[in-house]
């Protein structure tokens, strides 16, 4: 069970630091505008007066970018305070989505029942009953996860209207949280990819350039967040699909330490590095979810029995913090994720972000992870080999298309020809020799070595240091097509994430600066990774970087046209 | 048509394979196992190219095989899967039982829907760990799953979660006794490995052979598989080494043994090779038994083939293969060539953690483990019974612990068992039950016993007193109260008796004064007849001889 934001102002009295260093004592920040930033945000979340958080939506331009606030806590405030009904804010969604949906094509299925579910919370919502800590709120749900209503194809021909029996744990807790699934967002076939364009049914456009691509694998749920077609969404991250599309697309992006959030009901790509992540476009929204879907479940023998803190609740009142909130948290800057093949535009950004970091307070040093380059190939044989293994359940036989033949070796061999994209069958061929008898030392075994290098390499530099950055991209995002016919190429792309999931830690990625391209500029993020089930810490991190940058809206250009 | 069920909302393919056509590739790795259910259906003795004739292969009795192997030596192994009596499957919770319709004991989760995974059941590790120290294996205090993976439509993920390089158990042996009617002798086999896996489904051939079913209720069921060390000689040391498997697991309580049903399946591979060869011959492994008797027979027929294949200089007919026992035939048949070694591409299962034992939980099994067969036989022999009593008590834990029972409520040791292979087991094998199903308790046995010995009752009484207590129940005491049972020692009641029966037969009495003394057996059965039986036959004699004689 989630606990319970029933109240907003609940949050407030929950605070508590989880840094180790010691916080500056209580004095008054000497730097006006940020704390009037700082405090504006707070008091929107709680106050109890609807006036003063019922800042027009429709005005994107104040005279300063205002930093990202909470749907989530903006959609309950509404509700309580009889502003909006949940109704309504449906159907600014859907509307929404209906407009942007041929552009940017995210979705492989939108709901049939959201303003029904929407006007059973407005119900509730007269009937005075205690409302979920996500009622209302309009969630997109990658198609890997399962949702017993709506099918689940995990991007995959093989698996076309293929309709779930259950709903996958964090689904159930989303549910259970009050949240209205509106659709199942598009992706690239099983995980594999790293631009949607992998997607057995469809591309999907990057809003802030509908000529790129999102990024991927969650590429769905990404620009869906960007585009406001939901408010947040999830994903899953096996080797940067949550991180690298929320950098595509301008929106945060969160990839919990492996065996947070239960992966029952996710379709396993690779089961050791697989973990459910989410996308919302501000910090808090991704805390909030984080705190919904995580804790031990009995369905998944890798979920952890780790104690799931209220996340949301530290990050309400940054402004009793002084000018230098950051101050004595370690930052080290990941050396060999800023150098050479990497775009400058990016690389100065991360600069960029470390400085303010330090502003901040923050003391930012670089670090050399020196396993770093061994993670990409290393990570593409496990993942492959895994796969190669996880996917052998479609078979045609229960479920999913069945080809048709009189032979059982054609009933496999057509079914699955017939089913699985190129990207697929390539992985699946990989993953099958380097498990090949007489190739698995070479291979597999190796690969698991490396990955115990880069787990050491890890945790020492996380011994010395709060978090580490880096890019969570070595570029903007791809033109569409660009990649497709050069998968080394894209491969190569997953440099900056692949080590943090063969680490098995958190890393979290908030929108933090720009580069050239299209026609407002390509959003660039930056990744925060923390030691494991350290989550309170990166999102903490996230939300004082994220609530102090200036400058900066992340809003597509889609969305002001 | 039986369609496959599935969970609600679950898109669900029926599967129709023509099986003439299943056999087109029959070269492809991929559907070696189908080859066997083929076998199975229609059973077909390939064509070899042996010139073997299979007629000058005896039936096996145990003197063809010594007279057919001379100077040769069979090396036996095998492999023993048992089926766990869990309450659940290993992975998931649905139950699993025996001759249930087809696919109504299934989920998502044993049917290998995506997104599902494996949750171990512990009652698995229990088990194992029971069996692993019965077996007096070495325990890894740290092992874990791998995945085997094949394609086969009993098979929902495409692999099995099975243990490969560090199984749960090693290293271990297992004691017992040959027939005293084969001619007896002690063994000591050595167990290679026991390791933790799952069942696969069942496929269901339709009647034409045009299609095929599946049934996934098996799917996921837990196994434990026994390797044992190439040890056995002979198809009886073999059968004897499966039959003390079974004991073992009922015993221990974690299977019901039953190979009709599938519990307890062996695969077991042989060789031969002449006496004093030190490098083993070509490896041949035989399925399809499901009785000890099947597997004895089917070894000594495989080892005798073999010979023969030896002693005609044509060992280089003896391939590495698969056969198949067919009962009927009393053969064995090929089932398929192994072409190389089957690659299963086994790496460690990702979605289950290590399984980690700590010695005190070792100890607390090791300590909750009964009495085990090989302790209780060489008990019963210190109790002084003979080998075949010993070996007909220990072979039946339920047995065992009746004849336990009553010993340890004073009954001796050698009567009780008597009692046991005697009246109770004709009593039990006429009316088909199992010792633990009569109404008799190991108590009232012992009273019974008791009631004989000190003369409360006679031994004839004590038998019938004992068919009405294993068909109805009661107490020996209220049954001899009841009927009035009770032995008449009185001297003055049993002269009674016999004066009434002389004064009532004055004709026969004269007679006997008159030199007739056979006569005597006639007027004891009279007194007997007129006691109801339960006069004391010592008394009664003195007595009526005493008064033949005419004393009076
Ligand atoms: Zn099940």
């Amino acid at each position: 069970m989630p606990p319970a934001i029933q109240n907003p102002r609940f949050l407030l009295s929950q605070c508590r630091l989880p840094f180790h260093f010691t916080p500056a004592p209580l004095q008054l920040p000497p730097n006006p505008s940020l704390r009037r930033q700082l405090h504006r945000s707070a008091a929107s979340a709680l106050s109890s007066d609807p006036q003063t958080i019922s800042r027009d939506p429709k005005s994107p331009y104040p005279s300063l970018p205002s930093p990202p606030s909470s749907q989530i806590l903006s959609i309950r405030e509404s509700l309580l305070s009889r502003q909006r009904t949940a109704a309504d804010i449906a159907d600014e969604y859907l509307d929404r989505l209906r407009r942007t949906e041929p552009q940017i094509r995210s979705f492989l299925h939108v709901s049939e029942t959201v303003m029904r579910e929407a006007e059973e919370v407005d119900r509730l919502v007269e009937s005075g009953a205690a409302l979920g800590p996500l009622a209302g709120v309009l969630i997109g749900v990658k198609d890997n996860i399962c949702t017993a209503d709506m099918p689940s194809t995990g991007g995959s021909k093989i698996l076309e209207g293929y309709r779930p029996a259950f709903d996958a744990t964090a689904v159930r807790m989303l549910k259970e949280a009050g949240a209205i699934v509106i659709g199942k967002t598009n992706m690239d076939e099983f995980g594999m990819g790293s631009t949607t364009e992998g997607s057995g049914f469809q591309v999907t456009a990057n809003p802030w350039d509908i000529s790129r691509v999102p990024g991927g694998s969650s590429g769905g749920s990404a620009a869906a967040v960007s585009a406001k077609q939901c408010v947040v969404s999830l994903g899953s991250d096996t080797g940067g699909s949550v991180r690298q599309p929320a950098s595509f697309c301008g929106v945060v992006g969160l990839k919990p330490t492996y065996g947070r959030v239960s992966r029952y009901g996710l379709m396993a790509y690779a089961s050791s590095l697989d973990v459910i992540g989410c996308f919302g476009s501000s910090v808090i929204d991704t805390a909030i979810i984080l705190n919904a879907v995580s804790g031990h479940d009995r369905f998944d023998a890798t979920s952890s029995t780790h104690e799931v803190p209220e996340y949301a609740s530290c990050l309400i009142s940054i402004d009793d913090l002084d000018s230098k909130p950051l101050k004595g948290l370690r930052v080290g800057m990941i050396r060999e994720t800023i150098g050479d093949g990497v775009d400058m535009g990016v690389v100065s950004s991360i600069k960029d972000s470390a400085l303010h970091l330090e502003e901040l307070g923050a003391i930012v040093t670089e670090v050399s992870l020196p396993s770093f380059s061994l993670g990409l190939p290393a990570y593409y044989i496990l993942a492959s080999s895994e796969a190669s293994s996880n996917l052998s359940r479609y078979d045609g036989v229960r479920y999913g298309n069945q080809a048709t033949a009189d032979e059982l070796n054609y009933l496999y061999g057509d079914s699955r020809a017939e089913g699985f994209g190129p990207e697929v069958k390539m992985r699946i061929l990989m993953g099958t020799y380097a498990l090949s008898a007489g190739y698995y030392d070479a291979y597999y075994k190796r690969a698991q070595q490396v990955r115990t290098l880069v787990r050491k390499s890890f945790k020492d530099a996380l011994d010395k240091n709060d978090i580490l950055i880096s890019p969570a991209a070595p570029s903007p995002a791809y033109k569409i097509g660009e990649k497709v016919n050069d998968p080394l190429a894209m491969y190569a792309g997953d440099i900056m994430t692949v080590n943090v999931n063969l680490a098995g830690v958190p890393a979290l990625v908030a929108p933090c600066g720009f580069v050239e391209g299209g026609i407002a500029g390509l959003p660039v993020g930056l990744q925060m990774i923390a030691s494991a089930f350290n989550e309170d810490k990166l999102l903490r991190v996230g939300h004082i970087f994220e609530q102090t940058l200036q400058n900066f809206k992340f809003v597509p250009p889609l969305l002001t046209e | 048509m039986m369609a496959l069920i599935c969970h609600r909302g679950t898109f669900a393919n029926s599967l129709f394979l023509s099986k003439s056509a299943l056999f087109t590739r029959s070269s492809s790795s991929l559907i070696h196992t189908l080859q066997a259910l083929r076998t199975r259906v229609s059973p077909r003795a390939e064509s070899t190219t042996s010139t073997l004739k299979e007629e000058l292969i005896q039936p096996t009795t145990k003197r063809a095989v010594e007279q057919n192997i001379h100077g040769y030596e069979a090396i036996i192994g095998i492999e023993t899967h048992v089926q766990l009596s869990t309450l659940t499957k290993a992975f998931c919770s649905c139950p699993y039982l025996y001759g249930s319709q087809p696919n109504t004991t299934i989920c998502p989760i044993c049917m290998g829907h995506p997104g599902t995974l494996p949750v171990l059941n512990s009652k698995v590790v229990d088990f194992a760990v029971k069996l692993g120290l019965a077996l007096n294996c070495k325990m890894s205090m740290t092992s874990k799953f791998d995945r085997k993976q094949y394609f086969y439509p009993d098979l929902p993920k495409g692999y099995q979660i099975s243990q490969f390089d560090i199984p749960i158990a090693t290293n271990g042996f297992i004691d017992l006794d040959l027939p005293v009617e084969f001619g007896g002798g002690h063994r000591r086999f050595g167990i290679t490995r026991v390791h933790m896996e799952e069942d696969a489904g069942k496929l269901l051939h339709s009647e034409t052979g045009s299609y095929s079913q599946v049934d996934l209720n098996r799917a996921g069921v837990p196994l434990l598989e026994i390797v044992s060390e190439p040890d056995m000689r002979s198809g009886l040391e073999a059968a004897e080494y499966a039959a003390e498997i079974q004991r073992l697991v009922r015993y221990i309580g974690i299977s019901n043994g039953n190979m009709q049903e599938g519990s307890l399946r062996c695969d077991v591979n042989v060789s031969v090779r002449p006496i004093g060869q030190l490098k083993f011959g070509t490896k041949v492994e035989i399925k399809n038994m499901n009785s000890f008797s099947a597997m004895n027979r089917a070894i000594d027929y495989e080892i005798s083939r073999q010979v023969l294949l030896h002693s005609q200089g044509q060992s280089e007919q003896i391939v590495q293969e698969t056969r198949l026992w067919e009962d009927g035939a009393q053969k064995t048949f090929t089932m398929r060539k192994k072409e190389g070694l089957a690659d299963y591409r086994y790496f460690p299962e990702p979605d289950l953690p290590e399984v980690v034992l700590t010695k005190d939980y070792v100890d607390k099994i090791r300590r909750s483990l009964p009495e085990l067969p090989e302790a209780k036989r060489r008990r019963y022999e210190e109790l002084g019974l003979t080998m075949q009593d010993v070996l007909f008590l220990a072979n039946d834990n339920h047995v065992a612990e009746f004849f336990d029972t009553t010993i340890e409520n004073g009954a001796d040791a050698k009567l009780a068992a008597n009692w046991i292979m005697s009246d109770i087991a004709a009593f039990l094998k006429n009316e088909r039950l199992s010792i633990n199903e009569v109404k008799l308790t190991p108590f009232e046995l012992s009273e019974l016993i008791a009631s004989i010995k000190n003369g409360t009752i006679s031994g004839k009484i004590g038998k019938e007193i004992l068919i009405e207590l294993l068909s109805k129940g009661g107490t020996v005491k209220s049954l001899i109260e009841e009927k009035d049972l009770i032995q008449i020692v009185d001297p003055t009641v049993i002269e009674a008796l016999v004066d009434k029966v002389l004064a009532a037969n004055p004709k026969q009495l004269q007679q006997y004064r008159g030199g007739k003394t056979k006569l005597q057996g006639f007027f004891a059965g009279q007194v007997m007849k007129e006691s109801k039986g339960k006069a004391n036959p010592l008394v009664l004699n003195k007595i009526l001889i005493e008064k033949l004689k005419g004393d009076n």
